[in-house]
């Protein structure tokens, strides 16, 4: 079942369904090529909800494994302000992972098996979220460079074609420009501060830098998914555009900081217009995407736990609606 | 001991309070039950934060030794924090035994009973002749009252939900019962600050205490515990083991990097 507006399969002869699919077809090719958004109750092609579900789902995931990382600070940030703006900005992350779910959800798939394919390890999140937050500098890095690179990503997102997953978007991305002005403000804090706090800013720089260049995902050339999003207009710029655009916004800023970015071929080109930069370890991503980075089992057993020990809760709240329910319905009669 | 002292240190018992325990609802946060939940705990701990900021950014001025929210929620050891004992007890083991490290049953029923406590609190101190303990009153009155109903809604869904549910809710009732004691008990310095109309006495919370929290508890088919001779006592400096774990966490970067500004 594709939509809810679709006639019940068997009622047609199958010539005629076949003709009716081909018109739905070209209409839901006519949208795409008039950039006018794909709605739920539209027809759309399988493989193309196949992918929008993949893809909001692993972003909903992302969201919430990524709440673990910071959330491992939330108790030891340096000041009450630090501490309250953190606590507000995982809470936004728990936030994003609703409206994403709520979106898969109008693609047909429901949220609970979306959870089921995460904890059992079939379903992807950020690779980002399996490294580790060592110093509180990690939570200045992350918000300036993990929600830095988000955002670049996130921004043509806005204007996918599938308009809950757009809609969706436009306010997650106004919230993420706010942690990357927090985390940036750490770093300045750290950057200006003592000799140890500089050098924890930089061991920060230095760690996260190459895994948030490869956040961007494979060269254009070894993107398996790329090609046909951006026909559907899922996706409307290549990996490569924009972590070249990241890199070089992040550069100056760096600058500001006083710190180093760990590349030794990072270099302006003026032919280009644009910055260069080094090789990414393409092995060292994989290996973390397989399962064998530094947190991925840790993260995962974590989830894993506060879903198993929340079970109680999510049944009795479920008992005590039917409670309800009969209550009202005896009532009533 | 002079009146101002009473009321530094009534500050440092509201101020404690809240941060003490907005620092166990981040403990939560990423570990809820259901996504809605950490979401809703994230909201009762940043009140509470909020709460904290205000009352010991208040408290630091009233001493005018210089002393601002930082230093004295990151610099000050377990006998200088005045805070209620219910507030600090960990969210789940060694306190609560299910099992967990976040028990969320233990979890919410603090959140209620003391969530019933502040919106009396709150109430009483809006009429404060202390006008910014008034005014940060008026504030979180209506933050209080959002947490009250929050964790009364979950009393009544967990209380009669399951069998199962209803035994830890009843378990982590029973433990934490006690505890709420301290909240209304007297001290030396109530009929000073009492007179000088900055704040009422502890017993005077109690009846309105109770009519919040008993009609929530039998409609949750849970049994009220029986009142015993036990008392703690946190807001006279003298604490259980769990505060000064608390503060290891709290504090450490404070303490690890002295003097540094971050």
């Amino acid at each position: 079942m594709y939509t809810q507006s679709m006639d019940i399969p068997g009622q047609q002869p199958r010539a005629v369904a076949a003709a009716e699919q081909g018109a739905q077809e070209q209409e839901f090719e006519a949208r795409i090529a008039a950039d006018r958004k794909v709605e739920p109750r539209d027809w759309m092609p399988e493989a193309y909800r196949r992918t929008l579900v993949r893809q909001i789902s692993q972003h909903a995931h992302s969201e919430v494994v990524g709440m673990l990382p910071e959330g491992n600070w939330l108790t030891r940030a340096p000041t009450l302000k630090r501490k309250a703006i953190l606590m507000a900005k995982v809470q936004d992350e728990g936030g994003h992972g609703l409206y994403l779910y709520a979106a898969a959800e109008t693609l047909g798939v429901s949220r609970d098996t979306l959870l089921d394919q995460l904890h059992s390890g079939k379903a992807k999140y950020s690779s980002i979220f399996n490294y580790p937050t060592v110093s509180w500098a990690d939570i200045g890095a992350i918000g300036w460079l993990v929600d830095g690179a988000a955002i670049m990503n996130q921004i043509p997102l806005c204007r996918c074609s599938y308009g809950p997953y757009a809609r969706a978007m436009i306010r997650v991305c106004k919230e993420e420009s706010f942690h990357q002005r927090q985390g940036y403000e750490i770093m300045l804090a750290l950057a200006n501060g003592t000799p140890a706090q500089k050098r924890m800013a930089q061991d920060a720089l230095d760690r996260w830098w190459w895994p948030v260049l490869a956040m961007f995902g494979p060269h254009d050339s070894d993107s398996q998914h790329s090609g046909q999003s951006m026909r559907w207009g899922i996706k409307r710029v290549s990996n490569d555009d924009l972590r070249q655009k990241f890199v070089d916004a992040t550069v100056p800023q760096a600058e500001l900081l006083g710190l180093t970015l760990p590349d030794p071929l990072l270099k302006w080109n003026a032919q280009r217009g644009h910055y260069d930069f080094g090789p990414i370890d393409w092995d060292d991503f994989w290996k973390v995407v397989n399962g064998d980075g530094p947190c991925n089992r840790e993260r995962l057993a974590t989830r894993v736990r506060a879903h198993a020990e929340g079970a109680w809760v999510r049944e009795a709240a479920m008992a005590h609606a039917e409670k309800q329910r009969r209550k009202a319905h005896q009532e009533a009669a | 001991m002079n009146c101002s002292s009473h009321h530094f240190d009534y500050l440092l018992r509201l101020g404690g309070s809240s941060l003490v325990l907005g620092q166990r609802m981040a403990e939560w946060i990423g570990h809820g039950p259901v996504l809605e939940e950490d979401i809703a705990l994230a909201n009762v701990g940043l009140d509470l934060m909020g709460q904290a900021r205000m009352l010991l950014t208040h408290a630091g001025a009233l001493e005018g030794r210089g002393r601002d929210e930082d230093a004295l929620a990151m610099l000050r050891d377990v006998p200088g924090f005045r805070n209620y004992t219910l507030c600090e007890l960990p969210n789940g083991e060694p306190v609560s035994q299910v099992g967990a490290t976040r028990d969320y049953a233990f979890t919410l029923t603090r959140n209620f009973l003391f969530a019933a406590f502040q919106c009396e609190l709150w109430k009483a101190l809006g009429a404060s002749r202390d006008a910014e303990l008034a005014a940060i009153a008026a504030k979180s009155a209506k933050e209080s009252r959002y947490h009250y109903g929050h964790a009364a809604d979950w009393m009544l869904r967990l209380g009669d939900g399951t069998d199962d549910s209803h035994r830890r809710m009843q378990a982590a009732l029973d433990l934490l019962w006690p505890y709420t004691h301290e909240l209304f008990a007297a001290d030396a310095g109530e009929a000073e600050l009492e007179a000088a109309g900055i704040a009422p006495r502890s017993e005077t919370l109690r009846a309105g205490w109770l009519q919040a929290v008993e009609p929530v508890l039998a409609e949750a088919t849970l049994a009220r515990p029986a009142d015993t001779g036990f008392l703690s006592t946190g807001r006279f400096g003298r604490h259980s083991e769990h505060l000064g774990h608390l503060l290891s966490e709290l504090q450490y970067l404070q303490r690890a990097y002295p003097g540094a500004q971050w």
